[in-house]
């Protein structure tokens, strides 16, 4: 089965979406910040929006077609919603809500499937229950089996798990890998966790602003951005402008200096001319701190700075260290206390060539 | 103790309620859901005979069941009697001026259902019917039954309406609040006393009955 998206949608005069991809079987992750048009595009394959233009097909049949006046209403697509606040009735028992859809089968055939997915989703304990009375990662589960005892032509999850901690994310990650593994229909799973991208995609498809910003493996979208926003949005706190001195062809690296600044910096050697202005991505974590001038060290980049801002955010260390710009960098709280890092404190910051990535400005 | 004037009122004030419930069902869906630009005219029209005197409301009823009228001469045809100043015109008059009492209830209470879920309801294969009568409607209970209720009491209640429309006929229009008021213009203050204490004792119960029954088995908000 193949989902073939073709939309256009204005919401706002400011804001339109408009995006083409097909999503083979498996599970393809819509990734962006909020406003980006994630869920507009879940909404309108789904039928519950309709697209001002464009094409929606699933294995060749059109369910909405803006050329022929085709509009599928939403009970006749056969597509499976996961809503990110899950919507589950809260008037009817556990059981009652995942048996919602089958209300065409016979009692005992309902029955006999619930009971199925409810073992494959782990929720008999708690099949009796209304939704008020069982945990977030149960609530989650039932959402997920719900959708999925209808079998489903494709599946649309609008971040399903973003209330959960990571190890029932990860728990209930798994059992929907394993329940697709044999049923094979394209999932798409709307997220803006850059965690879960990497835990769940075999494919993302970055938005911003309404568009596809880049589509590919995780491993490239997210750690090779083309483009600033895509850096920006795939976590790369750091982006600056810097010019290019000198490229080294045969070392592949080309030396450069932060704008505005004496700082110099080696980046991977990429299509820039020598003289001319690139834009420098670097992720917070990927930066190193000494207390001491490093010796012997492979990486290339070493500077010092003095430390202008420290905030702790639950188990990340967040700080500015002033190298001639305010470079964002991130340790654990141990490093923090081992080091005594504090501010106004002298540091060494180290940066190895290729955790820098150069971006186009965009 | 005017019993006849009971047993009418109880009648009557049943009748309505059950009418008016079917009535008002799918004019407060429509109001709750529809997107229509004119709808706050229907939603004005609805709430008309909250404001009104009842005797504007009478009056026009009585216009339109009259002999002369359109209404009036088909059933004066049909039935061989006139419309008005009988049971059935008293039921039509009581269905009038009790509407926005069912239909506000109902259009609130629809209105207030999460339409996540009913998109959810949508997704998972269910058509509008299906979805009104397996969510919307089971988690308007409590709308619908404070319609029931407050339609119910407000046509026992009723006076200038019946009064317009029905005259003052034993067993065919007398309500109790008529009753009430013929004793008491009778001096005849013990009957109306009576009959009075009955219907303040009937109406309390009825209400404690509602607000009892009112009180939600399940949270919506302890689900977020």
């Amino acid at each position: 089965m193949t989902l073939s998206v073709n939309l256009r949608k204005r919401l706002t005069p400011s804001f339109a979406l408009s995006v083409q991809f097909s999503a083979l079987p498996g599970v393809t992750i819509l990734f962006g910040a909020s406003g980006s048009g994630k869920t507009t595009i879940l909404r309108c394959v789904a039928g519950l929006l309709r697209p001002d233009e464009g094409k929606v097909a699933i294995e060749g049949g059109a369910v909405f077609d803006s050329d022929t006046g085709t509009n599928i209403a939403p009970n006749k697509r056969g597509f499976g919603y996961v809503f990110q606040d899950l919507a589950l009735f809260p008037h009817l028992t556990a059981e009652q809500n995942i048996g919602y859809g089958l209300f065409a089968l016979g009692p005992e055939e309902r029955r006999a499937r619930v009971l199925r997915i409810a073992a494959a989703f782990h929720l008999e304990p708690v099949l009796g229950r209304r939704p008020a009375e069982i945990s977030g990662g149960q609530r989650q589960r039932v959402g997920l089996a719900r959708s999925l005892v209808t079998d489903p032509r494709a599946l649309l999850l609008d971040e399903p798990l973003s209330a959960l901690d990571h190890h029932t994310q990860s728990r209930i990650i798994e059992d929907l890998r394993l329940w697709n593994a044999a049923r094979r229909i394209p999932v798409l799973y709307v997220t803006h966790s850059q965690r879960e991208v990497f835990a769940l995609g075999d494919r993302v498809i970055a938005l911003h602003d309404g568009v596809i910003a880049a589509d590919g493996s995780p491993e490239t979208v997210m750690n090779a951005p083309e483009t600033e926003a895509m850096a920006s949005l795939a976590g790369f706190d750091n982006v600056f402008d810097a010019r290019v001195e000198q490229r080294l062809e045969s070392a592949g690296v080309m030396r450069s200096r932060i704008a505005g600044t004496q700082v110099e910096l080696e980046v991977p050697l990429g299509v820039a001319r020598e003289g001319s202005a690139i834009r420098v991505a670097i992720r917070a974590g990927d930066i190193m701190l000494a207390t001491e001038q490093p010796r012997g060290l492979s990486a290339r980049n070493v500077m010092p700075g003095r430390i202008v801002a420290l905030v702790t955010e639950r188990s990340q260390v967040k700080l500015t260290v002033d190298v001639g710009i305010g470079i964002h960098a991130a340790v654990t709280p141990t490093a923090r206390d081992t080091l005594g890092l504090r501010t106004g404190e002298t540091v060494w910051v180290i940066i190895k060539t290729h955790s820098c990535r150069v971006v186009s400005a965009l | 103790m005017d019993w006849t004037a009971i047993l009418l009122t109880l009648k009557l004030a049943s009748l309505v309620c059950v009418v008016l419930m079917a009535i008002a069902l799918p004019i407060a869906y429509w109001l709750a859901f529809s997107s229509w630009k004119w709808k706050f005219l229907i939603e004005s029209i609805v709430a008309l005979p909250l404001v009104l005197p009842p005797t504007v409301l009478g009056f026009y009823v009585l216009v339109a069941l009259g002999a002369r009228s359109p209404i009036g001469r088909l059933w004066a045809g049909w039935t061989g009697h006139p419309l008005a100043f009988t049971f059935e015109a008293l039921v039509i008059a009581s269905i009038l001026y009790s509407l926005p009492f069912a239909v506000q209830p109902l259009a609130s209470s629809f209105s207030q259902v999460d339409r996540n879920l009913l998109d959810a309801s949508a997704t998972l294969g269910a058509d509008r019917l299906q979805t009104f009568t397996r969510v919307v409607l089971p988690l308007s209970l409590h709308g619908a039954l404070a319609a029931a209720v407050l339609s119910f009491a407000h046509t026992v209640g009723e006076f200038g309406v019946v009064l317009m429309v029905g005259g003052n006929l034993p067993g065919v229009t007398r309500t109790v609040s008529i009753s009430i008021y013929d004793d008491v213009q009778g001096l005849n203050f013990a009957a109306a006393n009576q009959t009075a204490l009955a219907l303040l004792i009937f109406s309390f119960v009825v209400l404690a009955l509602v607000y009892a029954l009112i009180r939600r088995p399940w949270s919506v908000a302890a689900i977020q």
